[in-house]
Order: C-alpha cells, then sequence, then structure tokens
C-alpha cells in the first residue's frame, strides 16, 4: 500500500482513483473479520488472490486458463503435508508456493505455445492430470478423505489457533501477494505484456519475444495461485480433493468475471460477492450449483466488464 | 499377461473408445465448423441418458423408442441453445463461448439432480439393455456382453456415417461452406444462419445419443458427463481440434490404449490420456490430425 503516499504528490485523476480504490479495499479488508465470521473472510481473502493470480493470465496476457486449480491446489496439498509433518507455518507456505513454482514450469513450457481455446483445453487437461494423482497418491493426499487435523505450530508466541489471528496473517500475505501482481503490472513488464495480448505481432516486431513473456506471466500467476492455495490450508486446515477439482478451475473463473477482468481490484470483489452468496444459499438450503450456474451464464451474456469494469466504464463516460 | 485378459481388455477399450468417438466427433463437429467450444458436451450426454430414463419412468417407452427420441430432444434442446444463447456470443472471443457453456453445465448438473431426487426419488438409476441385446455371445476367442458389441458398432456406424456426409455430400460442402466464409455463402442464397443453427443441433444429438447408449452400461447419474467430458477434451486435443477423422481414430485408440494400460499398471487408467495428450503435444502442437492453424 505504499502507492498512497506517493499519490498527494501527482494530480494524475487515474493515480487518485486507484488509490482511493486501494484505500478503499484496505480497510474494508482490515474490518472483514469484524464484519462476517472469520474463516469466511478468510476464505474472501484466498480466493481474492487465486482470483487476481487467475486474471494476470487471463486479462493481462489474453491466456484463459482452464486448470489454474492445479497450482491452487497442489500448493493447498503441500502445506497440509508440510505441517502435518511438524514443519513451522512460514515453512509450509513457502514451501507449498514453491511447489506450485515448480509444477508450472514444465506445464507452462508446453502450454504457452498455443494460444485461445487450445491453451485452455491444455491447461485443463494438465489439471486433471494433476487432480488424479492427488486422487491416487494416497500417503501424500489423503485421497478421498483428504487431509485433515494437521497441526498449526505457534510461533513467536503467536497462537494461530485463533481464526482471527489467522486471517490477520492471511492479510499480510495477501498484500505481499496483491503488491507483488500490482507492481507486475504496471511495471515495463507488465505493459509489454499487454502489448503482448493486444497483437502479438506488433509486439514482436518492436522486439518483444511473446513466448518468454506468455512464459513469465504464467510462473507469476502459478506462483501467486500457489500463495493463495497456502492460505486457504492455513486458513481452514482442512483439505480435499475439492482443490484440484476442475470447478474450483471454473470458479476462479466465474469470480474474476463478475468482479472484472484487468482490473485487478475486481477479482477481489468478484471472489467476496461469490462466496458470500454461496453462504447465504446453505445456510438457506438453496441448491449452490443452479444458482451459480445461472449467476455465470447471466454474467457471461450481459455483464462481462463486471462489477469494477462497469463503475470504470460508467465514470469514463460522464 | 494372457491373451484371454489382453483381449477382453482390447474389447472392454474399444466400448469406452466408442463413447470418446462419438462424443468428441460432436465436439469436433461443433468446434470444427461454429468455433464454439462446447464444455456442456458432457451435459448433453447425460441429459441423453437421464431422457431414455424419464421417458421410460413417465411414458413407459422402452430402450429401442429412447434411442430415438432422446437424441432427438436432445437436438431440439441445443437449438434452443444456439439460437437463445450462443448466437449473442458470435464476434466474441472463443473463449466466452467455453464460459457459457461452463456454467450451463453447472447449472444441468444440479437441476437434473434437482428432478431426480424430486420426481423420481433416486440419485443414480440403473437402466436394462434392451431382451435382444441382454447376454453374451461367444465370439470362439473370447466371451463378451452382446450389448457392449452393439455400442462399438453403432458408434462405427454413426461415425463413419458423419464423416461421410460433410467430407463427401452436397450438404457437407454446403455446411463448410457457410462457415468457411459465410458472406459468400449467403451471397448463393444459402440460409447460413439455418444451417448453422442445424449443425450444432446434430452435434448436441449426438451426445445425446452417446448418452443413451451409456445408460445401460454406466447407469443414469446426474454427474456421469463431467469427468467424461475432460477426457474427451483431450482426446480432440491429441485428434487435432477440429479434425473429424482425427476425434474419431483418436477416440477409440485412446479407449483401447488406456485398458490395455490398465491391465498392465491399473492407476494409470485415467491419466494415460493426459499424458498421451503432454507427449503428443511437445512433438505436433496442433495434434495428430491438426492443420498447423488448428493450434491458433
Amino acid at each position: 500500500m505504499s502507492a498512497v503516499s506517493k499519490v498527494g504528490a501527482t494530480r494524475d485523476p487515474a493515480r487518485v482513483t486507484r488509490a482511493a480504490w486501494l484505500i478503499g479495499l484496505g480497510v474494508l479488508l482490515l474490518a472483514l473479520p469484524h464484519l462476517i465470521y472469520p474463516v469466511l473472510a478468510l476464505d474472501i481473502l484466498a480466493w481474492g488472490l487465486f482470483a487476481v493470480a487467475f486474471d494476470l493470465l487471463f486479462g493481462f496476457s489474453g491466456l484463459l486458463s482452464f486448470g489454474h486449480a492445479a497450482f491452487w491446489g497442489t500448493s493447498a496439498y503441500l502445506t497440509a503435508f508440510l505441517l502435518g509433518h511438524g514443519q513451522s507455518v512460514p515453512v509450509a507456505i513457502a514451501g507449498g508456493t514453491l511447489g506450485a513454482l515448480a509444477l508450472a514450469v514444465p506445464v507452462a513450457f508446453l502450454s504457452v505455445r498455443s494460444s485461445g481455446i487450445y491453451f485452455s483445453m491444455i491447461t485443463l487437461a494438465f489439471a486433471q492430470m494433476v487432480s488424479f494423482l492427488a486422487l491416487q497418491w494416497t500417503d501424500l493426499t489423503g485421497g478421498e478423505n483428504g487431509l485433515q487435523g494437521f497441526a498449526r505450530p505457534s510461533l513467536l508466541g503467536l497462537d494461530f489457533s485463533d481464526a482471527q489471528l489467522r486471517y490477520y496473517v492471511c492479510l499480510v500475505l495477501f498484500a505481499l501477494g496483491f503488491g507483488v501482481a500490482y507492481r507486475a503490472v504496471r511495471s515495463p513488464f507488465g505493459q509489454a505484456q499487454q502489448a503482448v495480448r493486444d497483437s502479438e505481432q506488433r509486439a514482436q516486431s518492436v522486439g518483444y519475444n511473446p513466448a518468454r513473456f506468455k512464459f513469465t506471466a504464467f510462473l507469476l500467476s502459478a506462483g501467486l495461485a500457489g500463495l493463495a492455495g497456502a492460505m486457504y490450508t492455513f486458513g481452514h486446515g482442512v483439505v480435499s480433493l475439492e482443490v484440484v477439482n476442475w470447478r474450483t478451475s471454473g470458479e476462479v473463473v466465474m469470480m474474476t468475471l463478475l468482479g472484472g477482468t484487468t482490473t485487478l481490484f475486481g477479482p477481489v470483489i468478484g471472489a467476496g460477492l461469490v462466496l458470500l452468496l454461496r453462504d447465504v444459499l446453505t445456510t438457506a438450503n438453496l441448491p449452490v450449483g443452479i444458482v451459480t450456474g445461472v449467476v455465470f451464464v447471466l454474467v457471461v451474456l450481459f455483464f462481462r466488464r463486471g462489477v469494477v469494469g462497469t463503475l470504470q466504464h460508467w465514470r469514463r463516460r460522464r | 499377461m494372457n491373451t484371454q485378459l489382453l483381449l477382453i481388455q482390447v474389447f472392454n477399450g474399444l466400448v469406452n473408445g466408442a463413447f470418446y468417438a462419438l462424443l468428441s466427433l460432436g465436439l469436433a463437429v461443433i468446434f470444427g465448423m461454429l468455433r464454439i467450444v462446447n464444455f456442456m458436451h458432457g451435459a448433453l450426454y447425460m441429459l441423453g441418458a437421464f431422457a431414455a430414463f424419464a421417458l421410460g419412468q413417465l411414458l413407459g417407452l422402452g430402450f429401442w423408442p429412447s434411442l430415438i427420441l432422446a437424441p432427438l430432444l436432445v437436438g431440439l434442446l441445443g437449438v434452443v441453445l444456439e439460437r437463445g444463447l450462443l448466437s449473442r456470443l458470435y464476434g466474441l472471443e472463443p473463449s466466452y463461448n467455453l464460459l457459457l457453456t461452463f456454467g450451463l453445465t453447472l447449472l444441468t448438473q444440479d437441476l437434473v439432480k434437482q428432478v431426480m431426487l424430486s420426481r423420481f426419488a433416486v440419485s443414480s438409476a440403473p437402466y436394462s439393455p434392451p431382451e435382444l441385446l441382454s447376454g453374451v455371445v461367444n465370439l470362439g476367442f473370447v466371451v463378451f456382453p452382446k450389448y457392449r458389441l452393439f455400442v462399438i458398432a453403432l458408434s462405427l456406424v454413426v461415425c463413419l456415417l458423419t464423416w461421410f456426409v460433410i467430407e463427401k455430400t452436397r450438404v457437407g460442402a454446403i455446411i463448410r461452406a457457410s462457415t468457411e466464409n459465410p458472406v459468400v455463402t449467403r451471397a448463393f442464397g444459402i440460409n447460413v444462419s439455418l444451417w448453422v443453427t442445424g449443425v450444432f443441433a446434430v452435434g448436441a444429438a449426438l451426445a445425446g445419443l452417446a448418452g443413451v447408449l451409456a445408460a445401460p452400461i454406466y447407469s443414469v447419474e446426474p454427474y456421469m458427463g463431467a469427468e467424461l467430458i475432460i477426457t474427451t477434451f483431450a482426446v480432440v486435443v491429441i485428434g487435432g481440434m477440429g479434425s473429424i477423422l482425427g476425434s474419431v481414430v483418436t477416440g477409440f485408440a485412446v479407449g483401447v490404449l488406456a485398458a490395455v494400460g490398465a491391465a498392465v499398471y491399473p492407476p494409470i487408467a485415467n491419466t494415460l490420456v493426459f499424458i498421451l495428450m503432454a507427449l503428443v503435444l511437445l512433438v505436433r502442437p496442433s495434434g495428430l490430425f491438426g492443420l498447423p492453424e488448428g493450434a491458433r
């Protein structure tokens, strides 16, 4: 959130808007565990960062990954495994994130050579491979039963069994991940990445190597998805096969679309809306799949800009 | 491993392959002609099986009438989908088609689950093969259920017929012209959007047919298409997206390879297709039968 202090010096309206968004989101997230129950708030942070990571690839590189659950899930399992084997919380979270990053290297190598729908199907298939591995490698993943009841050893006198404390630890991690994404998008790298998205040929003709940019963007996105997956495990204390299911890959797409792609704030807001909706639905005993399916269809048909995108559009038109 | 067992595995593989082939054929027709990646294909397959089950429960229709009626109903639903929803996304990135049909899949699966539970009080229902096809047949070297042989044969016939119509007849020429250059085709007085709708309906009906055929083998269940669609996607990627011949050949080949692979090392059964896909992509990014432009 260091961008806030810089804004005062310049009067660029776009920067002022961004700063307002940053402050707004920051305040909201600081207050969140007091507004809703902490585990739901934790979920919003983890899924929010996951959606930001996904959008780095989809919104800013034009690559629709339909297999991001592979990175989220691998990290979630690894984190649980490390915690279950007596590792400390920071080691487990770092281990999970690095594991996701390591998996991303071969997957990115094979998938960024294609684009469009082809890319989506290839990423989906790789994620499915991970999902079958998770089902069969029961020593590591617990198979159908998943992993639960692993310890969260306290650190520096902090007792992680307190959900509110876990939330604020995750908020720090979230800010770290969001900051990386924010910097990446505004850096020369991010600008070049968007140039590649808009016209690969033009970007190539001014001297950029599109494949290299896509590869790097993929790794960055997978690494952040991994960090989010580690947060999810740390927050929940349970990991099941759901984390590597293709529905998970689809859900993060929905959150991002609903919030607004290429907006960074949008995915977080989309994640929050979807999770709150789901929470209401389960307590009201309404069929979750039917409602989320309808929301998904309506967003794709009539609301492609998403919440934040629509707000931006209105502002620009006025 | 003894030969008898291997042969049985090959036959079982052909049965699975028959479903892969029928489904990926429908996907390939829809993608090749309309550039729509129909994630809903697995749900349409499930709807075919569910329609057969519901027709039996409500109207007392047996397997044979359902084998005709259920695909027709699914094809009709295809018309509604294409006209009512998908046509609104033409001209946008094909990703949106994928996303829309993904949402529809979630919706359809849970809707069918609700109907099955509330109307029929079951969450999954067995479906018996027709009298004529129950029992086994002795092929001399192996004994095999009649119904499964019928599935292999019918799938082969349907695949060959579809290939023939699209590649060798005037109807196929019109379809290909309508999708490759709609403006010029329209100038020849051909109603392009009608043909487009027709192609989508046929693709959907193929999925519905596969569903009815699957009902006696796998029983009727709201999520029966969920894992299958992902494998089918992998088959289509291996075969080369949009290639009709590629999807059929790869469908059967993947079925057999996975079954034989499973006999040697059981855990590999479900993963083999994805390993194959990774290997093929390393060597030929556009798939075995795909044109290089297919990778775009």
